[in-house]
């Protein structure tokens, strides 16, 4: 079902600026993949590069046998990568269910899946017809992350999920993405909350400058406080 | 409940009526300072049929903004184009518009709207495709490559059809006024109220109950997010882009056959006008541009008959005034 991403020296260039400076990295099939690192240092850049929303000025990016790094975003979507990002997204101006609709791109809702969804994201079935725009910071959220999940895929690229939300909402989203990972699918998550990183991490990546400095197990990179601070100028236990 | 769900009561949506109801609320203000039924009537009936036919205009126009993000200053080459076309299709049926007979009456009016609006829906593909494409995301260039268009288009109608004006008569079943008491409501303005009010029905049940609609109405709001769900937006840019050119067409069909003629200087006249309807209603907005439409008709019928001098700039006072009260227009469009 999922299928394993492999960056290799990929580039990319906004206007003048050269952000992505060689990234190497993998994420392996149906695991969750943590892509870390300090403000600036080019996470952000990387999903929308991997999801074609800007386009790669060297290097391969591969899903699985297929290289996508000359693919519009469109396309890669098509072949199965779904994609939550920083700023959520959400059409403002449709309800819930047609943001939905929107990412049930195949068909129309699947009724099994949405109760799935409905499951740990509850509060998207109680205002179901309401205007995506009038919900909270964190149901907003759950809309993206739903809308990116409403279809099994074989990636899902997801930006930030936590930020801004409220420590309680946090938690029950870490019950969330653990659910998510139980399907199997192959995630890259873009994270600044280290106890999330931690608590739902199988892999870390920890970018800085534009390259990937460091892979290894999450759980490894959060039994290090040394390595911790060295990479990303924290502790993780000023983080608990 | 999860936590997620804590502190999920969500503010109820409030039915934002208020912009809606201004043409009711310039009509009810405007009535008394007229002073005689009859004549308020007229000039309302008048007004809202002129309202109809701008919104024909102007909401494609709102769409190609809304959603492409394109200042199409060839917008009103449609309208000339679609003028004559309609004119083209007339001509040749004269008879079937002159007969005593309702059913040849409406289909030669209809054979001249459908074919206005096919033939510049197809043109706007060319144009799209040639003038408008290669400057996307360039707003000074899109200025300057439509105005291009434009003066190019407006050149070969003159080319083509010559200088001169080109009478166009109405249908004979559509000509005169239907006489209630002391007012006069002239047919083809009901039938052109008719018209605008299929059209507005229409493009609403398209965007609201169709998946190309939610496609387009999430475009005008996130366009990228809607290509990262797996949707080609450059496809959807071109339809849209050839719907507002079609509907573009039809206004200036309509619009030909209410002055009785053709000229290439049409497009250009309506232009400014559609530009401030689509900035009153809210950019990307079509419910707004029906209502701005409306609300722009009836303040220039009003104004031309209580201060003529005033109608000239009543457009642009009309602006402001909804500016400063609502400066993203009266329904603006999320993410815009």
């Amino acid at each position: 079902m999922s299928a394993g991403l492999v960056l290799d020296g990929v580039h990319t260039h906004i206007g003048r600026y050269h952000i992505l400076q060689g990234v190497d990295f993998e994420a392996p099939a149906g695991r969750t993949t943590m892509l870390l690192g300090r403000n600036g240092a080019g996470k952000t850049t990387a999903l929308r590069t991997i999801m074609g929303l800007w386009r790669a000025s060297g290097g391969r990016i591969a899903l699985g046998p297929t290289s996508i790094e000359r693919l519009a975003a469109s396309e890669v979507a098509r072949l199965g990568v779904g994609y939550a990002p920083e700023t959520m997204a959400v059409f403002s101006d449709l309800t819930v269910k047609e943001n939905l609709a929107l990412g049930a791109r195949s068909g129309p809702l699947d009724d099994s899946r949405l109760a799935w969804i409905f499951g740990f994201f509850p509060a998207l079935r109680k205002f179901w017809l309401s205007r995506a725009g009038s919900l909270s910071g964190g149901q907003k959220q759950m809309l993206s992350i739903a809308r990116a999940i409403v279809e099994p895929r074989q990636l899902l690229l997801i930006d930030e999920p936590t930020k801004g939300l409220a420590p309680a909402i946090v938690g029950a989203l870490i019950a969330c993405l653990k659910e998510i990972k139980t399907t199997g699918v192959t995630i890259l998550l873009v994270e600044q909350n280290f106890r999330v990183a931690r608590e739902v991490g199988d892999e870390a990546r920890v970018m800085d400058n534009g390259r990937i400095v460091h892979r290894g197990a999450m759980a490894q990179l959060a039994a290090d406080e040394a390595l911790q601070n060295r990479l990303l100028g924290l502790s993780l236990d000023s983080h608990q | 409940m999860t936590a997620l769900d804590v502190g999920a009561a969500l503010p109820r949506r409030k039915a934002d009526i208020l912009p809606g109801l201004t043409p009711l609320i310039v009509a009810l203000v405007a009535a008394p300072l007229i002073g005689s039924f009859s004549t308020f009537l007229t000039l309302t009936a008048a007004g809202f049929a002129m309202g109809m036919m701008i919104f024909a205009m102007a909401s494609g126009l709102t769409l190609v903004f809304g959603m492409m993000d394109v200042l199409n200053f060839g917008h009103g080459a449609f309208v000339a184009l679609g003028a004559y076309i309609a004119a083209l299709v007339l001509l040749p049926l004269a008879s079937w518009s002159g007969a005593e007979s309702v059913v040849l009456n409406l289909a030669a009016f209809a054979l001249a709207v459908v074919a206005a609006a096919l033939v510049c829906g197809a043109f706007g593909w060319i144009f799209e495709r040639l003038i408008v494409k290669p400057v996307y995301g360039q707003h000074l260039r899109q200025i300057l490559a439509t105005i291009g268009g434009a003066i190019v288009a407006e050149q070969l109608l003159y080319a083509g059809f010559g200088p001169d004006q080109i009478p166009l008569a109405l249908p004979a079943t559509f000509q005169g006024s239907f006489v209630f008491g002391e007012a006069a409501v002239e047919k083809y303005r009901l039938l052109a109220t008719l018209v605008g009010l299929a059209v507005f029905a229409g493009e609403m049940l398209v965007l609201n109950r169709t998946k190309i609609g939610l496609l387009i109405r999430a475009g005008v709001e996130n366009r990228e997010m809607v290509e990262a769900l797996g949707y080609r937006i450059d496809r959807l840019f071109v339809g849209v882009f050839m719907a507002g050119s079609a509907l573009a067409g039809l206004g200036g069909a309509m619009m030909a056959l209410y002055r009785g003629q053709v000229h290439a200087s049409i497009g250009a006249e309506f232009l400014v006008l559609c530009f401030i309807v689509i900035i009153i209603g809210g950019l990307g907005s079509v419910g707004g541009s029906f209502v701005a439409s409306i609300l722009v008709a009836l303040i220039a019928n009003y104004a031309g008959f209580l201060a003529p001098k005033l109608a000239l700039v009543s457009n642009i006072l009309a602006m402001v005034v909804v500016l400063l009260w609502r400066p993203r227009g009266l329904y603006p469009v999320s993410g815009r």
